[in-house]
């Protein structure tokens, strides 16, 4: 998957189509927000998707490092390290009242 | 059940999928069983089949509401990854409403390339289970 020195992403299929369809990238940085900029630079587009505007990660999307969500840490200040797995995924939300959980 | 709605992006609109019995009938418990908050799950598909039901938990507060457990669908994803499945069908329930996605189901549909099934349950001898395709255009 990794070969220790990168960051393996596992790209969710609605996001795939900024990656020419690939379900894993490798990425480098020492933190979210720094490898969701370098993605960015090679996918653009991409980070809009899960980011706002002021680059906070959307309440709808969800960041996990090694398992870990990170809006239960640091955010996008998250530090990473060579060898790490971060994932990218989606919420599934909605419901009949049309509230936003 | 016919559900109009394509698995991966490279199929047709004209795609369906076709919902076994039981999977309708395990949905449908589902709902009934997390009546009356709102149960939700979703069915993962390999090679256009629904192969597995997995039903997740709501962690959103309240009725007429859901949200599938963050940290439970991204265990369940990257299993459904690594396997070389997909996630085929995302569904839950309006205990009470219609069968229709709502407001908020249409906004927060960010699989356009999974079915979105809703199961009624307001009368409990006819349950009503439809399928959409959630795409932003």
């Amino acid at each position: 998957m990794t070969d220790g020195q990168t960051i393996s992403v596992l790209v969710p299929t609605p996001l795939r189509r900024f990656t020419a369809g690939a379900a894993r990238v490798d990425g480098t940085g020492t933190k979210v927000a720094e490898l969701l900029d370098g993605l960015d630079a090679r996918y653009p587009g991409l980070r809009k998707r899960i980011c706002e505007g002021d680059g906070r990660i959307r309440r709808f999307v969800n960041v996990f490092v090694n398992g870990n969500n990170v809006r239960e840490g640091d955010g996008e200040a998250t530090p990473l390290r060579p060898g790490d797995e971060v994932g990218i995924i989606p919420a599934m939300a909605g419901g009949a009242s049309g509230r936003r959980a | 059940m016919n559900a109009s709605a394509p698995t991966g992006s490279q199929r047709s609109r004209d795609d369906r999928l076709t919902l076994p019995a039981a999977m309708r009938e395990r949905i449908v418990a589902h709902a009934r069983a997390e009546a009356p908050r709102e149960c939700c799950g979703l069915i993962a598909g390999e090679g256009g089949a629904l192969v597995e039901l997995i039903p997740l938990t709501n962690d959103a507060p309240g009725i007429d509401v859901y949200r599938i457990d963050d940290a439970e669908l991204y265990r369940v994803y990257r299993d459904l990854d690594g396997r070389g499945q997909e996630i085929a069908a995302i569904y839950h329930s309006h205990p009470t409403s219609a069968a229709y996605p709502s407001a908020a189901d249409v906004d927060l549909a960010l699989w356009p390339d999974a079915c979105y099934l809703i199961c009624l349950i307001a009368d409990v001898d006819r349950p009503d289970l439809r399928g959409f395709r959630i795409v932003d255009r």
